[in-house]
């Protein structure tokens, strides 16, 4: 019997299957550069304090660096599981309040940087106090620049750093129970370990 | 009543005058930043360029980009510090290395394989129209002559 009729066939069953794994991936994932790369440097106005915070504070620990604001949506879903995490976990967890003032903020005109930074703080910390605090402090990134250093492009955004300082995994958009049993914690362990 | 249509335009310009965005504010500048903001992705709305997005990240972004060119960065400097940030993803004409081979030369490959399989099977299908002709042995004969 001619089998030729098959190679057609073949050849649709192969796009099928490369369109349906096409179906399965989320194109706003963006394999990030930064992984294995050192976090880039900064010192911002921490949240409740004087003294800015710098990632270099942080040496010799894994920690986590979750990117958040009051006005991100995704955040609020991700938040009870960051409280969750922070309660069990002895990781500590740093946040970057990422433009915490929006333009409709200034609706009435613009804002002095002081002006800027206190309302950011006032809103922030109310919503922590509502909402529970997951953070052992975060810091206040008010124009978006330390933002672009991270590459975020997308809140809520996680990043893991290692005791050196290296970032080695990042994660765009809110956590997940999964995502965090199953990608998180072992390489939270894995870093931890060496 | 015209004085009036024209003074409440002459407003109207006035009030909107404080609206507009610092785009003149350096024409060299601006013209140094779209040509290089068209090769950029905005990475919130994946299917705009850099320099015609309306997506904050984009504004803050080309923010950057324009203090970089202030900074007499060149076109490639500018373009290494977003990759470094954000990916070879927001480079709308991505650069030819291993990783991007099959992006770069796999459609030609292809034209190559189709090119290679319609000779092959004009030369097959030439061969059977010949050996299907053949066993009759017909003369060919030139009718026209005879006429």
């Amino acid at each position: 019997m001619n089998k030729k009729f098959l190679i057609p066939l073949g050849l649709f069953a192969a796009l099928v299957v490369f369109l349906a794994v096409g179906l399965t991936r989320d194109p706003r994932e963006i394999p990030s550069p930064l992984v294995g790369k050192p976090a880039p440097d900064f010192s911002l106005p921490v949240l409740a304090g004087d003294k800015p915070f710098s990632p270099a504070d942080m040496n010799g620990k894994v920690w986590l660096f979750n990117v958040w604001a009051t006005w991100c949506v995704a955040c609020r879903e991700e938040h009870p599981l960051l409280v969750e995490f922070s309660k069990n976990s002895k990781v500590p967890v740093v946040g970057l309040s990422y433009k915490e003032i929006q333009p409709q903020d200034m609706a009435n005109g613009p804002m002095k940087d002081a002006e800027k930074l206190q309302l950011a703080r006032e809103r922030s910390l109310r919503f922590l106090q509502r909402q529970g605090n997951p953070y052992s402090l975060s810091v206040l990134d008010l124009d978006g620049r330390v933002g672009i250093d991270y590459g975020v492009y997308g809140v809520p955004e996680t990043y893991l750093i290692d005791k050196q300082g290296v970032i080695r995994y990042k994660r765009v958009g809110p956590l997940t129970p999964q995502i965090l049993q199953d990608t998180l914690l072992p390489l939270i362990q894995k870093w931890e370990a060496s | 009543m015209k004085w009036m249509l024209g003074f409440a335009m002459l407003m109207a310009c006035v009030v909107r005058a404080g609206d507009a965005p610092p785009m003149a504010e350096d024409p060299q500048v601006e013209a140094r930043l779209v040509v290089i903001a068209e090769e950029l992705r905005c990475l919130v709305c994946q299917n705009e360029s850099l320099a015609s997005s309306h997506a904050e990240l984009a504004e803050d972004l080309r923010r950057e980009v324009r203090k970089l060119i202030r900074e007499d960065k060149s076109d490639a400097e500018i373009k290494t510090y977003l990759v470094d940030r954000y990916g070879d993803f927001v480079l709308y004409r991505p650069q030819v290395k291993p990783l991007t081979w099959p992006l770069w030369f796999g459609p030609f490959l292809m034209l190559l394989l189709a090119v290679w399989g319609l000779w092959r099977y004009l030369r097959l299908r030439k061969n059977a129209l010949l050996a299907q002709a053949e066993p009759q042995h017909e003369p060919i004969v030139d009718t026209r002559a005879k006429d």
